[in-house]
C-alpha cells in the first residue's frame, strides 16, 4: 500500500477535508482517548521553534496509546554536521512509525515524504504549508457555524503569513466570501489573490477594520511580524490601527468568532478574551483531536 | 535533390551534417538557449552548428541548431517546447531525413530549471532535482508551489 503523507492542504479536496474534521469530531465527543494507536511511535522533527504544535502533536499521540521521539534542540542533531534532510529522514524513518516535521525550508516535508519508508506530516516549512493548523482552524469555524458560503475575514500580514494562505486556499472550497485588511506592503500575494479569485471565490479589500466588522462571521486575525518594518514607530503605528478592541467589536455580528493562530502579540486587546466572540483559545485547544484525527488517518 | 536539413537558406550558412539532429523552425533569437537547454557547453563533444535569425518562409525569423553524431532522445525534444514549442526536429542519418517530428510540452520537466525561490528546498544540497509541473500559466514548483509565469530562460539551470 502508498504511505500517506500530509503535506498541503492543497492535497485535499472539500470531501477529504470533511471527513477528517467529522473523525476529529467523533474523538473530541468521545473525549479523546483511546488506544488504537497503541505501542506506535511518533517522531518530531523540529528544525524550528515550536509550541503549540509540538506541544499538541505530542499530546495526541500520547491520546492514541503512541509514543514521541524528539531530536531535542536542532544544534544538538546531526543537520548540525551537515547531514542532508534526505539522509537525516531516511534514517529516521527506520526509528519511528510517522514523522512531523517543521523545517525552516519551503517544500522541505515534500522532500521528507520522497525519502521516507513511514508517513509524514507537514508541521510548516517556512512561508509555505501548515495543513494541520488550517484543519483546525476549519474545525473551529465549524464547531459554531457550517463553512459554506459564510463571511470570513483576514487581518494582518497576509503575505507572509502562511496559515493565512492556506486557510484562504481551504474556504474557496466551501463558497466562503473573503474579506482581507493588511497594512501596505503586506497584502495577499497577487498570484494567491489570482487564483482565488479563478477559483470563483470573492476577494473584498478594505481598508479599516471598522469597515469590515459589521458584514463578516469570522474575524481571523493574524500577527504582523515587528521585522516587516523598518522602525518600532512605523510598527507601533500600524499594528495599532489593527487592534481588535471591545469597543471595535460594538458594531461585530452577534454570532461573529475571532480566531487567531496564536502566538498574539498586541493584536487582540486580553480584554476581548472574556468576549463570547473570542474562540481563539478553544482553537488552540482543538489542535489535539484534529492532530489525534490527522494521526489516526495516516498511521492507522 | 531537395536539401535534407530542409532549411530555406542554411546551407549557405551552415553545412549539412552526415549524422546527428536539426532542429529547426527554432524561434528567431532562442537557438543559444535551445542549447543551453540540451545541457550542451563547450566541454561537450558534439560539434555544433547554429544559425540565427535565418529567413523562413512561414515564420519571420528562425533559428536552426545543427548537432552532429548526436540524436536526441524525447525527453530531449520536449525540453525544446518550453522555450519554442514550433521547433521540428530532423534525425539525419547518412545525409538523409530519417525521422522528422514536432515538439511536445512535456507534464513534469526536472533538473532543467531552477526555482527561482531562494528559501525552496530545491536550492540546498539536497540530492534532489528540482521538478517543476508545466501549467497553462507557467511552470509550477513541486516543492514550494512557487510558479513561474515568466523570463523562463533566466531560470535554465
Amino acid at each position: 500500500m502508498r504511505t500517506q503523507h500530509i503535506i498541503s492542504i492543497k492535497d485535499f479536496d472539500r470531501e477529504g477535508i470533511d471527513s477528517l474534521l467529522d473523525k476529529a469530531a467523533l474523538i473530541d465527543r468521545q473525549k479523546g482517548r483511546s488506544d488504537a494507536l497503541n505501542g506506535k511511535i511518533l517522531a518530531t522533527l523540529f528544525f524550528e521553534p515550536s509550541t503549540r504544535t509540538r506541544m499538541s502533536f505530542e499530546s495526541a499521540i500520547a491520546r492514541l496509546g503512541g509514543t514521541t521521539l524528539s531530536v531535542g534542540s536542532v544544534d544538538a542533531c546531526s543537520m548540525a554536521k551537515g547531514e542532508t534532510l534526505a539522509d537525516t529522514i531516511r534514517v529516521v524513518s527506520g526509528y519511528a512509525d510517522a514523522i512531523v516535521i517543521r523545517h525552516p525550508r519551503e517544500g522541505a516535508a515534500r522532500l521528507a515524504a520522497e525519502f521516507s519508508s513511514v508517513p509524514v506530516i507537514n508541521a510548516g516549512d517556512g512561508a509555505g504549508q501548515h495543513p494541520s493548523q488550517t484543519l483546525l482552524d476549519l474545525y473551529t469555524i465549524r464547531q459554531s457555524m457550517p463553512i459554506e458560503g459564510i463571511d470570513v475575514a483576514l487581518v494582518g500580514d497576509l503575505r507572509y503569513g502562511r496559515t493565512a494562505h492556506s486557510l484562504a486556499f481551504a474556504l474557496s472550497l466551501y463558497g466562503v466570501r473573503l474579506h482581507t485588511l493588511s497594512p501596505n506592503g503586506l497584502e495577499l500575494p497577487e498570484t494567491l489573490s489570482a487564483d482565488l479569485r479563478e477559483s470563483g471565490m470573492e476577494i473584498i479589500a478594505h481598508d479599516a477594520i471598522d469597515d469590515l466588522i459589521g458584514e463578516v462571521d469570522v474575524l481571523y486575525v493574524t500577527r504582523v511580524q515587528r521585522e516587516r518594518f523598518p522602525d518600532s514607530a512605523s510598527y507601533f503605528n500600524v499594528s495599532s490601527s489593527y487592534r481588535v478592541t471591545p469597543e471595535i467589536l460594538t458594531g461585530a455580528k452577534e454570532h461573529l468568532i475571532i480566531l487567531h493562530p496564536l502566538p498574539r502579540v498586541d493584536e487582540i486587546d486580553p480584554r476581548v478574551d472574556d468576549s463570547p466572540h473570542a474562540r481563539y483559545f478553544e482553537q488552540s485547544r482543538n489542535g489535539v483531536p484534529v492532530r489525534m484525527a490527522m494521526l489516526r488517518e495516516v498511521m492507522q | 535533390m531537395k536539401n535534407a536539413e530542409a532549411g530555406d537558406n542554411e546551407g549557405l550558412l551552415v553545412r549539412r551534417i552526415k549524422n546527428g539532429t536539426v532542429i529547426d523552425h527554432i524561434d528567431g533569437g532562442e537557438a543559444l538557449n535551445v542549447v543551453k537547454i540540451l545541457g550542451i557547453t563547450g566541454t561537450t563533444q558534439e560539434a555544433l552548428s547554429i544559425a540565427t535569425n535565418v529567413q523562413s518562409k512561414n515564420m519571420d525569423k528562425k533559428d536552426i541548431v545543427k548537432l552532429t553524431n548526436r540524436e536526441l532522445s524525447k525527453e530531449e525534444v520536449n525540453r525544446i517546447a518550453l522555450i519554442s514549442p514550433k521547433a521540428t526536429i530532423n534525425i539525419i542519418r547518412n545525409f538523409k531525413v530519417v525521422e522528422k517530428k514536432g515538439v511536445e510540452i512535456p507534464h513534469l520537466i526536472e533538473g532543467i530549471v531552477r526555482c527561482p525561490n531562494p528559501g525552496c528546498i530545491s536550492n540546498t544540497n539536497e540530492p534532489i532535482r528540482s521538478r517543476f509541473e508545466v501549467h497553462l500559466k507557467g511552470l509550477h514548483c513541486c516543492y514550494c508551489d512557487w510558479m513561474i509565469t515568466k523570463d523562463l530562460t533566466s531560470h535554465i539551470i
